[in-house]
């Protein structure tokens, strides 16, 4: 029985594929660079951008589903002990077996067991954010189990034996002529004469997996929803792989972190509205497969529940933090981020990117993991993720929320504070103050001799040469505003009704 | 300790503020409102975007229209559930030897479902505004491998078993049985996210509205 | 109307002729313009860039400036500043467990609005070219800011006000809604990404045929001007006061070396 043993526990944090091994500017940089990728990411981005507004706007009711979803998942998380433990429940009482994992590599030694205990050596797999964080894929290889992706996208992701740069469209940073390419060179069998158009790519994947899907013994699967009062779970998916993967093989083994519990039944047509327009922008995805344990001749009937920690319970455990796990991973954030859309997926390091990303990621790792306190950093912080977020996830307030973490976080441990530091302090003592911010401004002159005959400043030392790689600062004036207004009061420093004025007409 | 009990208390520990659970506000729509005919117009329209192929007749024209929409399979797959009076058009004297049965007791093996050319089912709901039509494995569906192997899926949808939206359709059915919520045939818009319809389910999707 | 104006650091020390603007406008109107000497700035640079703890004095100061009844409304022209003072503030002070601060921060945010807020919510223009005078004969395009647009919710008020200009010939700008790529110290410590969505907000309003782009928040258009100038374009920037307080007897001249706002060089 689960008792609570009444100590608070420090937050786990997470492993796997969560980390970001260097720095975001480092690694947007280097992205920056690949101009093919900028142009293949501009396109699919401002691609379902319009779709999905289409679609959204075609629902008189879309705030009020986003009302419901946010609210929903607000409240599994309050509830979720029990609400976990009320699937556990049913899920086994309809002949599942529930399997918890604290971490990446418990989750991992959990499913190989599983799938030895069966005699297989290879799976087949319906995309999964779950798995991919866990690094599954390959820990399945070094222990003699070949596992093959069947979704088009993560399928040319494994052939080309590189790594997901979206969460609903791996291969968003290829175009079509480098996946005809890759078909080519990596799958057997391929029609030489293949094309690049999207519909004959489609086919061949169809002929290269066909075989796969109708032998299978034993499939891999994530989950996008688990019901709680019945202890049903659904896979929402497209092509079709989904259903042969949850349908045609004997063992069904699904991975699926622990927030990704809804109440109800009657929860499901505020998510199952929610989520096709939010990620593919369609009004309905074409399948979507929902199995409540083991139907008898139907189906799986070994079936398998791999609950997931792996820093969730971390996430859950940061007040202003918890509501990223409301997270339904649709990706409308990363399709409409201007950061996103150019530096790609890659350059945030985790299976997660973009701006659910830079804030799921740190959560579930720790601010000091690895690079992962440069990723909160990486957003302008203009807002377009908040709004499209389905299920409202203030994204701008928890990268907020996280920049001071990481600050403070150092606090007391540098020995040399940084420019940021230095500069942040002695902004803080200026602008606390009109009197000190007005004393600053009496060196506006010094700045306007700086900037010369041109009347600009175009280059600047340190942390501000970012400024100035790509901008110029305008020549200051030659008084502030504060300065003026006291001339024209004649009080200085007493605020005052203005008296008439004397330069109508003077102004600008 | 176990891990579920670890993760469990890891997960109190998480919550040791108490945070409150919000009341859930459902003020979206539970109905469309639509009357029959509307809801008809509207789901034709949905699954015409999907590139579905879709026929409006009256409840006795369904046995012509399956029979013309079978005209050129080798063979085909019923459930053993599904209204005989369906396939009348089909039946000649001694039946259609183009036809599989497949049964609870008597299940085809997934290697001869592969060399079948279509599949004809029922449904239990469909949802007109998202062109959706839900299976649920009654005995007039089948189970789900009979609707997903086979190239073509013919399905009938009885006009009284239209939602308008999907909240009214959720509530018609039981969430517990095997579901399969199908809108138009296989997708994927996983390159350059352009929709292209064709891959692993049904290429073809035929639905036939039953007034 | 008793009208405290609430002019941002930025304004203040680099653009005072979009205060100066401010003040013009409201006085054309018939109101009386105060400014709280104590005013600094809103602090929205610390608290985005972690800082909250050194943005604690600088709320209590903007706070301890605008806590008084000497005044009916503060306006600033700009969208973020407001929304740092409506959104931020009260949590700043929460953060540091000062619930005193917090109730009055939050009555400062209740009553300040940003400039086309004021002027279209509670002073009734409508028509800027009718009720101000305000003459513009220049082809201008317009970037809504995030802030306003996301957080304030602005809609099409700006926009609005910058039609209603006599003269003025506007021209829509391509991906409007997309950030320009500033954000703050964004701009420095993501400066690559910040200039590559800098370089399209650029090429966008380029390709508009403007002569100059206009907009609600001066950092933003400080960014943008910052690009333009190093890119060597002729188009410039203008704040939306400045056009708003331009008429045909006294116009907003736009010709020659012209950066938005710094001082005597914008004559």
């Amino acid at each position: 029985m689960s008792t609570f043993l009444g100590m608070p526990s420090l937050p786990v944090f997470g492993t796997g594929n969560l980390h970001a091994s260097e720095s975001f500017p480092k690694a947007a940089h280097r992205e920056l660079g690949n101009a093919q990728l900028r142009a293949n990411l501009g396109h699919a981005t401002h691609t379902i951008r319009d779709k999905r507004l289409k679609v959204v706007a075609e629902l008189p009711d879309w705030e009020q589903l986003r009302d419901a979803g946010s609210a929903i998942k607000e409240s599994v998380m309050a509830r979720l002990p029990e609400l976990l433990e009320q699937f556990e429940e049913n899920f086994t009482a309809r002949g599942g077996v529930i399997h918890w994992a604290r971490d990446a590599e418990e989750a991992n030694g959990i499913v190989a067991g599983l799938i030895r205990d069966t005699g297989e050596t290879e799976v087949v797999k319906v995309k999964s954010m779950a798995t991919q964080e866990i690094g599954l894929n390959e820990y399945l290889e070094e222990q003699g189990i070949a596992a093959f992706e069947t979704d088009l996208a993560e399928l040319i992701v494994q052939l080309d034996h590189d790594k997901p740069s979206h969460i609903l469209v791996p291969a968003i940073h290829k175009n079509r002529t480098e996946i005809r390419d890759i078909f080519l060179r990596e799958m057997p069998g391929a029609d030489p004469h293949l094309t690049d158009d999207p519909a004959v790519l489609a086919m061949a994947a169809r002929a290269h997996l066909r075989r796969k899907f109708l032998t299978a013994k034993v499939a891999v699967s994530g989950a996008n929803f688990a019901l709680a009062d019945s202890g049903t779970l659904a896979v929402v998916e497209s092509e079709g792989n989904g259903r042969m993967c949850l349908t045609l093989p004997e063992t069904l083994i699904t991975v699926m972190g622990v927030e990704k519990l809804l109440p109800g039944w009657q929860d499901l047509e505020v998510f199952m509205q929610l989520l096709p327009r939010s990620s593919t922008g369609e009004r309905m995805n074409p399948y979507t497969s929902l199995w409540t344990g083991v139907t008898k001749g139907d189906g799986p009937q070994d079936m398998h529940l791999v609950l997931l920690d792996n820093g969730r319970s971390a996430a859950l455990a940061d007040e202003m933090g918890r509501s990223a796990l409301h997270c339904i991973r649709c990706s409308a954030c990363m399709n409409v981020c201007p950061v996103y859309e150019r530096t790609g997926g890659h350059a945030y390091g985790s299976t997660y990117p973009g701006p659910i990303g830079a804030i799921l990621s740190p959560l579930m790792t720790g601010i000091e993991a690895e690079e992962n306190n440069s990723l909160p950093y990486a957003s302008s912080l203009c807002g377009a993720c908040y709004d499209a977020c389905p299920v409202k996830i203030n994204i701008p307030d928890i990268l907020v929320h996280l920049r001071s973490v990481d600050v403070d976080s150092k606090r007391g441990k540098k020995k040399i504070p940084t420019q940021m530091d230095v500069g942040m302090k002695a902004a803080s003592w200026a602008l606390s103050s009109g009197k000190r911010l007005g004393l600053v401004e009496k060196g506006l002159p010094i700045g306007r001799l700086a900037a010369g005959r041109d009347r600009k400043i175009t280059k600047l030392p340190g942390i501000a040469g970012g400024w100035t790689q790509s901008r110029d600062i305008p020549a200051p004036p030659a008084e502030s505003f504060r300065t003026w207004w006291a001339k024209e009061h004649q009080r200085p420093e007493i605020e005052g009704a203005r008296k008439p004025p004397q330069d109508k007409g003077d102004q600008a | 300790m176990s891990a579920r009990d670890d993760i469990l208390g890891r997960i109190r520990s998480a919550l040791r503020d108490g945070p409150e659970a919000p009341q859930i506000p459902r003020k979206y729509r539970a109905t469309s409102g639509l009357d029959q005919a509307a809801l008809i117009e509207l789901l034709v329209d949905r699954l015409i975007d999907y590139k579905a192929h879709v026929s409006v007749v009256d409840a006795v024209e369904v046995p012509t229209r399956i029979a013309e929409l079978l005209a050129d399979a080798k063979c085909y797959v019923v459930p053993t559930g599904l209204d005989a009076g369906w396939l009348a058009g089909l039946d000649h004297e001694t039946g259609d030897r183009r036809r599989r049965l497949d049964s609870p007791a008597a299940p085809l093996p997934v290697a001869e479902l592969d060399g079948i050319d279509a599949v004809v089912t029922g449904s239990a709901v469909a949802v007109a505004e998202t062109g959706t039509i839900i299976l649920d494995g009654s005995p007039n569906q089948g189970r789900r491998a009979i609707s997903l192997v086979p190239d073509h899926h013919i399905c009938v949808v009885k006009a009284a078993d239209i939602a308008g939206i999907l909240p009214d359709a959720l509530r018609r059915i039981n969430g517990t049985r095997p579901l399969t919520m199908i809108s138009g045939p296989s997708a994927t818009s996983d390159i350059e996210l352009e929709r292209v319809e064709g891959v692993h389910g049904p290429r073809k999707l035929d639905v036939i509205i039953a007034r | 109307m008793r009208i405290a104006l609430f002019a941002t650091c930025i304004v203040d020390a680099m653009y005072p002729n979009v205060a100066r603007a401010t003040v013009n406008i409201l006085e054309r109107l018939g109101h009386e313009v105060v400014f709280p000497s104590g005013q600094a700035c809103c602090g929205q640079m610390h608290v985005n860039s972690g800082y909250l703890k050194e943005a604690v004095p600088v709320v209590a100061n903007h706070v301890a400036a605008f806590d008084n009844g000497d005044y009916d409304v503060a306006v600033a022209p700009s969208g973020s500043c407001v929304a740092s003072v409506q959104h931020q503030h009260p949590m700043v002070a929460r953060s540091c467990g000062d619930t005193a601060l917090e109730a009055r921060a939050t009555a400062v945010g209740a009553k300040t609005y940003e400039l086309s807020e004021l002027l279209i919510d509670v002073l009734g223009v409508t028509d800027a070219g009718a009720q101000l005078g305000s003459y513009f004969p220049h082809r201008v395009t317009y970037h809504p800011s995030c802030h306003g647009m996301r957080l304030l919710r602005l809609g099409d008020r700006q926009a609005r006000l910058l039609r209603s200009v006599q003269g003025i010939d506007l021209a829509e700008l391509p991906e409007a809604d997309q950030c320009c790529g500033f954000g703050g110290t964004f701009s420095m410590k993501n400066a690559d990404v910040s200039s590559a969505m800098l370089a399209d907000k650029t090429a966008n309003i380029a390709a508009t045929g403007a002569e100059l782009c206009a907009g609600g928040d001066a950092s933003c258009l400080m960014h943008i001007g910052g690009g333009l100038s190093r890119q060597g374009s002729a188009v410039t920037t203008l704040h939306l006061a400045e056009i708003l307080a331009s008429t045909e007897e006294a116009p907003v001249s736009v010709t020659g070396e012209v950066r938005v706002s710094t001082g005597k060089a914008a004559r």
